[in-house]
């Protein structure tokens, strides 16, 4: 009882905490912006309609349907956003550390489970917000919302933000300064989002990068993101059945892989991270 | 029964011994005060106690329990206020109490009326709505004394609890302090630089290079110097210190300002310097002695000589390897 209490006051004050940060929320709109508006407008025309082959093969395609650049890389985006959010979540354990308030988390008669737990699940609610704030924009990209699609998104942005931030609190277990930060930003979390399909279709990639797209656990957090927005999208079903095929889905073994695997593999991959980082955070000097 | 038992507690950092096999009772009800230079070995003692780093050898109880066998009772009967702030600032004075309160399992009824009192003792409980951005470093410190209490602990550590602050600011922390031990009679241990904070304290233990040089009452370790302290400037104190440890038998020091040594009954003693020192006095004082003046004769040193920044003092022992003690 006492630790689920320590988990929820742990997890109170994270979302308190990003709740409190304007300049944090408003600021998070800023790349999606940049990759949505300039990047994609300026790619879509030479990308041109991405379903356009699927959708020719059957004169029955709808017009108005197709994905362009802009709509294929929004999954990617809201993924993008909800992946950095995520791990400057976990990560926050090291500022915590450095503005002292760690030692005070630390030195409490709580299980270091419980500390590592509620942080977890608070840079997760905060990464659900974070990533369903961008659905804001999809109205200007020709997205349509439905209620289903925001219901299922909610769980698949929770079990993806729980992932990362594990891997946050798990390399801010040890760290003992927040100058390592941009490191692992740009050395860890940026290829893992370039690497995943979020920005750019995966056909006819060169075999090591197809090899490290396959491997990499964020591809599987990216395309079911894909999965539900599209569905959502009025596409005919053998247009969605076919995308894995143009590129737009991931396939393992010449096997397209069905929403189901993929939340399977981002749980595993999440389940191995808190573990880790529970195991981690518990090494007392 | 002691409220605190240290024997022969030692912590290595690689090839640093920050805490170098000391041993000491702490009873319940005192205040307790470590003095030392930064570096000596005082937080680090702190953290072993409060758990948060383990010993290399030697064993500690507090409150009856062991502090590697039995943390999380160790913890429950501890309150701490750390040398570095450690509020969350993005979140109000009320907040940060209640964070503390239910990491600590105080009761949800409790938490409340126990939320005025330690608020109202250090005079924030107006403030109570305010968000930590608008502290002052003073009523930081205040409100982490406030918050160190939230869960009724048996012993307060307080780890350099003035460090930084004005000197009104300092009186004012220590009103509180004094108060404490009065309305809540729990005991406190201390660590701190100045020797006149130090003088507060009902017993004092001197660390140095991690080592305990002396440990008893303030008075007592004064008395420990064997009288009162001359200073003397003379045209050639090379001279005069050659003359003054021939003709009267005293350990001549040099100091900052001038030669200084002790002597019994100090009043009586100057008219016979001015007689029968062959060279021109500039000035002479007279004084009693301080805990500087103890630490002086333990250490050959004085503690404001060591006033250096934490890192680089830790750097210099580093480089010095493992000291032997004079």
């Amino acid at each position: 009882m006492h630790n689920l209490r320590a988990i929820y006051i742990i997890w109170y004050r994270e979302v308190l905490r990003y709740l409190r940060n304007r300049s944090r929320i408003v600021g998070s709109f800023g790349m999606p912006i940049l990759f949505l508006f300039i990047f994609g407008s300026g790619l879509s025309p030479v990308m041109g309609g991405l379903t356009q082959g699927i959708a020719s093969a059957s004169p029955m395609a709808p017009k108005g349907a197709a994905i362009d650049f802009v709509k294929f890389i929004f999954p990617g985006i809201i993924g993008m956003n909800v992946l950095m959010g995520s791990m400057m979540s976990g990560i926050s354990i090291v500022w915590d550390r450095e503005f002292g308030f760690l030692k005070e988390i630390l030195v409490a008669p709580t299980s270091r489970t419980a500390v590592a737990l509620g942080k977890t699940l608070g840079g997760s609610t905060t990464g659900v917000i974070q990533g369903l704030l961008l659905l804001i924009l999809a109205p200007l990209i020709g997205v349509s919302i439905s209620a289903g699609m925001v219901i299922k998104l909610v769980p698949l942005l929770f079990l993806i933000s729980f992932s990362i931030t594990s891997l946050g609190v798990l390399i801010g277990a040890r760290m003992k300064s927040t100058e390592g930060f941009q490191v692992i930003m740009q050395f860890i979390l940026m290829p893992m989002i370039f690497v995943s399909g979020a920005l750019f279709p995966m056909r006819n990639l060169p075999v090591w990068m197809n090899f490290l797209v396959k491997v990499n656990p964020v591809t599987y957090a990216i395309d079911p993101l894909r999965k539900i927005i599209f569905e959502a999208q009025g596409l005919p079903t053998f247009v969605l059945e076919m995308l894995p095929q143009a590129g737009l889905g991931v396939t393992l073994f010449g096997h397209a892989v069905t929403m189901q695997e993929d939340i399977a593999i981002i749980a595993l991959f999440g389940a191995v991270m808190i573990a880790l980082a529970v195991w981690m955070f518990n090494i007392q000097d | 029964m002691a409220i605190i038992e240290v024997k022969n507690l030692v912590r290595k950092f690689g090839d640093l011994t920050a805490v170098d096999d000391i041993s000491f009772t702490v009873e319940e009800g005192e205040i307790f005060g470590f003095l030392g230079p930064n570096g000596a070995g005082k937080t680090t003692t702190i953290n072993v106690l409060c758990t948060l780093l383990k010993p290399t050898s030697g064993e500690a109880w507090l409150n009856g329990y062991h502090v590697v066998r039995d943390q999380v009772k160790v913890r429950r009967s501890i309150g701490l206020v750390f040398q570095e702030p450690s509020l969350d600032d993005q979140l109000t004075a009320e907040e940060n109490l209640n964070f503390h309160a239910i990491l600590y399992d105080v009761p949800a009824g409790a938490r409340v009326k126990r939320m005025e009192e330690v608020l109202k003792m250090v005079e924030l409980y107006e403030r109570r709505k305010d968000s930590i951005k608008t502290f002052s470093g003073g009523m930081k410190r205040r409100l982490e004394i406030a918050r160190g209490l939230m869960h009724y602990p048996r012993v307060l550590f307080l780890d350099e609890p003035t460090l930084g602050l004005d000197p009104q600011t300092r009186t004012l922390i220590w009103e509180y302090i004094l108060q404490l031990r009065e309305r809540e009679g729990i005991t406190i241990f201390l660590t701190t630089h100045y020797m006149d904070e130090a003088e507060h304290a009902d017993r004092i233990a001197i660390i140095d290079y991690g080592k305990i040089v002396a440990l008893d009452t303030p008075d007592n370790l004064r008395g420990l110097v064997g009288g009162d302290i001359i200073t003397v400037k003379t045209t050639d104190d090379r001279l005069a210190a050659q003359e003054i440890s021939q003709r009267f038998g005293f350990q001549v020091n040099d100091g900052e300002n001038g030669l200084h040594f002790e002597v019994q009954k100090g009043e009586e003693f100057i008219p016979r310097l001015v007689e029968q020192l062959p060279l021109e006095i500039l000035s002479i004082g007279l004084r009693r002695p301080t805990l500087d003046d103890v630490f002086l004769k333990f250490t050959g040193r004085r503690i404001r000589d060591e006033e250096a920044s934490a890192q680089e003092q830790w750097r210099e022992r580093m480089k010095r390897g493992r000291r032997p003690h004079p």
